[in-house]
């Protein structure tokens, strides 16, 4: 066998500027890949503050962010959008309440308690929770739950209680699927090293691996809220979207209003009155929503970037 | 077969194993196994790589009932019970028995909760107490020196040879009777390995130390009583000097000189 090889080490001049010249064009093309989603969300961010501005500029926001009385639509309009504020709060509360402990014991009963092939099985059915559309939970919370609800006594079946329960049953793949994830990665090691020292397997699980796994097990719990906060078919279709904030605050019985709906729902009679506070007064409540967002992803980003 | 018995005599035994087998679903590996392990010495467990001597290792605190397919067959007698008889609480076993092993794996804890863990799980709650407890079993493992100011500190931040010794602490902050060490230098650098090596040697005599390992100079260095493993099957037990220098049987032989394994 005969290589061609290159007799000299040295590169020529010709050489030199083609391998500059290929690289940099790989890497320009790879950074602007890289940077694309980056630029949408700066695009998506510039877009609604741009929007948002006029409302500010107006307004101010001594009305927006602490006012109850939500009449845009009224002349001259009234944007008190604190209760929505408060629905969003009541509703992701709620989420949270019911997803985060069942999310966890699940993850771990998956991880550490069910036999292999059975949690082989179990994995992907409740990863595919996550895929039925949102409108599918939703149409269930309006005609199955709703009444369901009202026949036990309530008042209206479209309420708090109604969209906690089926956000956090939406929220609930995300944190069983990142926390089993995270309390797998804690590895064997660990397992044997407490086991061999005469713990329990619930001890063990308490006080070794669910602590080694903290961190991961938080992105889960962010991931899942985020989710719960973002979320708009269902909360529009069951929480009643009343803009008020339920009396005493506890009542989960009570309609709501969340800020995803009401961007949804608004933005059909608003977008007809471009430049009017109606219109601008969604994109605040946008502006609002992303920075939510963005603080929950700083959150968990620097809890699970935090030293162990 | 070797007969352990010439050498250790009944009461002398800490632990006896009786045809003892193991299988990993069909797959025997480790073949009815009888040895007897003297009390307050060092045994060392030698063998090619798949010999089963650690399987036979992790047999006596029970590690391997965490592997599912993984069933034990005969008797392993320890304080004249049989560990795999039914009604065993394998928690008081392992708190008798402890185990440090091949990969250091402190708890992401600090140094001063990881030696605490298992004076912990046994209901030790006074600050007091746990303090003692910890300095004792860090001076025991001869690495109180270097991390005396620093207790508080995560374990993961230190060194490879000290989170070994730490282990090695945290094992001995039960006060086990027994101590399993499977091949636990073998991810050391020989600086570290000495120092572990030395402290084997000071704690043989308070402990029963039965070390696997397949690095031979080690268990010469270390052991008093040698055993060698081939696919499965205790080939000769003896004494360590008498097992390297004049081995009974040829198989042995074939390994201790390296022309096999």
């Amino acid at each position: 066998m005969h290589y061609n090889k290159k007799q000299s080490l040295v590169f020529s001049k010709k050489d030199a500027t083609l391998q500059w010249l290929g690289s940099s064009i790989g890497k320009g093309f790879l950074f602007l890949i890289a940077s694309f989603s980056a630029v949408i969300v700066f695009l998506i961010f510039w877009f609604i503050v741009k929007d948002a501005i006029p409302f500010f500029a107006e307004k101010g926001f001594k009305e927006f962010f602490t006012g109850t009385n939500w009449y845009p639509a009224a002349e001259p309009g009234e944007f008190g959008a604190l209760p929505i504020f408060v629905g969003t709060i009541l509703v992701t509360l709620g989420a949270i309440i019911i997803a985060v402990p069942v999310g966890i014991c699940a993850a771990v009963c998956l991880s550490d308690i069910l036999p292999f092939k059975i949690r082989q099985i179990a994995k992907p059915i409740v990863e595919m929770l996550a895929a039925v559309p949102s409108v599918a939970y939703g149409f269930f919370a309006l005609v199955i739950f709703a009444p369901f609800l009202q026949s036990l006594g309530a008042t209206t079946g479209t309420n708090v209680l109604n969209v906690s329960i089926i956000l956090g049953i939406m929220a609930l793949p995300t944190i069983v699927s990142v926390a089993e994830d995270a309390l797998q990665a804690v590895g064997k090691d660990l397992r044997e090293g407490s086991y061999a020292l005469g713990a329990t397997r619930a001890e063990t699980l308490i006080k070794v691996i669910i602590p080694a796994a903290a961190s991961g097990i938080t992105a889960a719990v962010v991931l899942g809220i985020m989710r719960a906060i973002g979320e708009t078919m269902v909360v529009w279709m069951a929480s009643g979207n009343a803009a008020q904030i339920p009396e005493p605050i506890y009542n989960v019985l009570q309609p709501v209003r969340t800020l995803t709906a009401t961007i949804a729902g608004d933005m059909g009679e608003a977008d007809h009155v471009i430049g009017s506070m109606r219109y601008h007064v969604l994109f605040a409540m946008a502006a609002s929503l992303l920075a939510i967002s963005f603080l929950c992803n700083w959150i968990s980003e620097w809890i699970t970037t935090r030293d162990p | 077969m070797p007969d352990t018995n010439l050498i250790i005599e009944e009461k002398d035994a800490h632990i006896k194993a009786e045809d003892f087998s193991v299988f990993y679903g069909n797959n025997e590996a480790v073949k009815k196994v009888n040895m007897r392990i003297p009390k307050g010495k060092v045994t060392a467990i030698i063998g090619p790589s798949g010999c089963g001597k650690s399987t036979y290792l992790r047999a006596i605190n029970r590690m391997n009932d965490l592997i599912p397919i993984c069933r034990a067959d005969g008797a392993m007698m320890f304080d004249k019970q049989d560990i795999y008889a039914s009604n065993i609480d394998v928690v008081s076993l392992r708190q008798r028995v402890g185990m440090v092993f091949q990969k250091p794996n402190p708890f992401p804890k600090s140094i001063f909760d990881n030696v605490a863990y298992g004076p912990r799980l046994l209901g030790i709650k006074k600050k007091a107490e746990l303090s003692e407890i910890v300095e004792h079993s860090l001076k025991k493992s001869a690495i109180w020196d270097e991390v005396k100011d620093r207790l508080k500190e995560n374990a993961l931040c230190m060194s490879g040879g000290q989170q070994q010794r730490l282990c090695i602490a945290r094992a001995l902050a039960v006060q086990p009777e027994i101590l399993l060490m499977d091949e636990p230098t073998s991810a050391l650098d020989p600086k570290a390995t000495t120092k572990i090596e030395d402290l084997i040697g000071e704690l043989c005599g308070d402990y029963t130390i039965i070390i696997v390992t397949h690095n031979m100079q080690q268990a010469a260095r270390v052991s008093d009583f040698t055993a060698f493993m081939y696919e499965g099957i205790l080939i000769e037990f003896g004494i360590t000097k008498n097992l390297f220098e004049k081995p009974r049987e040829k198989q042995t032989e074939d390994y201790i000189t390296g022309r096999f394994g």
